[in-house]
């Protein structure tokens, strides 16, 4: 199929960094991605702009989420699938689908009352992570060392937060000596990594870690491509902790960014997603 | 070339520039959001929300 017959839609709100560099990906491909703004989007049920396959870039994981199934269920093929964004947007749905695959990952529970939340942070033992189900940016997150950090935390959450602040999701607390890394998996291929390294406890770019290159070991790459498979597949991130006990994977994105990551890593990634994104759409 | 509606300073846009796009005026940092590139508008982009990013 000739690429510029193929009519790849691309889903966005604000138009960061990554998105010009896809639409000059695509250009590159010899596609012209049709921009469809999800501010100015009135979906049916039936029926979905003209496109042959959407490429989900919303800055808002809600918005991505709801438009992306009206998209599928108007018969548009969507990369990222709405199942996807619904696991990987949420951390319980991520650690539940990463256990079904057996995906090595740190310890978690969820709890739904001030009481149980504080029994599971004890059992669990300190220090545990206190995150959101739904958050990205390292946002929301609570390191807590003691009870009685768990204790304020906690209360806090429950009268000052809105309801699924009291979905309580605790991680164990993993000393990652600094760094994390992200993979980038991209189909069947883990195509690249970075180390995010920080003097502070989380690690995300976007609260100032740096990054730097992280050879794709056989180990990162077979761990990155469990994780993306648990998840539904497709274009992801995959956020790893470097464990005593070997790769254990913190959280899988679906809506990747990766500005970073291209110079770093000497990796062309818009250029593998628009690869990637032409191919699907010519099968 | 557009106008920062924080400093009112001159914003120059790129060749490539396409609406929605996201820029930071050099002058007073505010983060911007182009409108529209016909006439040129620039706004204050959107407040980070909960949900935003990965």
């Amino acid at each position: 199929m000739n690429p510029g017959s193929i009519k790849i839609g691309l889903l966005h709100s604000l138009i960061r960094k990554e998105e010009k560099l896809l639409i000059a990906a695509f250009k590159n491909a010899g596609v012209e991605p049709i921009m469809i703004d999800d501010r100015q989007l009135i979906m049916d049920f039936h029926t979905a702009p003209d496109v042959d396959i959407l490429v989900e870039r919303s800055i808002n994981h809600s918005r991505a989420l709801h438009a992306l199934r009206l998209f599928e269920s108007a018969g548009v093929r969507c990369i990222n699938s709405h199942r996807v964004a619904q696991i990987c947007g949420d951390k319980l749905l991520t650690t539940a689908a990463l256990k079904d695959s057996g995906v090595a990952q740190p310890e978690c529970r969820v709890a739904f009352t001030e009481e149980s939340a504080l029994q599971a942070i004890e059992e669990l033992g300190y220090p545990v992570v206190l995150k959101p189900a739904v958050g990205s940016w390292g946002r929301l997150l609570s390191k807590i060392n003691d009870r009685d950090a768990a204790e304020t935390v906690l209360e806090h959450k429950t009268v000052l937060g809105s309801y699924h602040h009291s979905i309580f999701y605790i991680q164990q607390y993993i000393e990652k000596k600094g760094r994390d890394i992200r993979s980038f998996v991209i189909g069947d291929d883990c195509i690249a990594a970075i180390y995010r390294t920080s003097d502070h406890w989380i690690t995300n770019t976007a609260r100032g870690a740096t990054a730097s290159k992280c050879e794709v070991s056989a180990e990162i790459a077979e761990i990155s491509l469990a994780a993306a498979t648990a998840v539904g597949g497709g274009i992801v991130a995959i956020d790893l902790f470097e464990s005593d006990d070997g790769l254990l994977v913190n959280e899988v994105n679906y809506t990747m960014e990766f500005r970073n990551s291209i110079d770093t890593t000497g990796v062309d990634i818009p250029q593998c997603v628009a690869s990637y994104v032409i191919g699907q759409a010519a099968r | 070339m557009g106008e920062c509606p924080v400093c009112a300073a001159k914003v120059e846009l790129a060749a490539d520039a396409i609406a929605g796009e996201l820029l930071v005026c050099e002058d007073c940092g505010a983060e911007l959001e182009l409108k529209s590139l016909s006439p040129v508008v620039l706004e204050e982009a959107p407040a980070a929300e909960e949900d935003w990013g990965q």
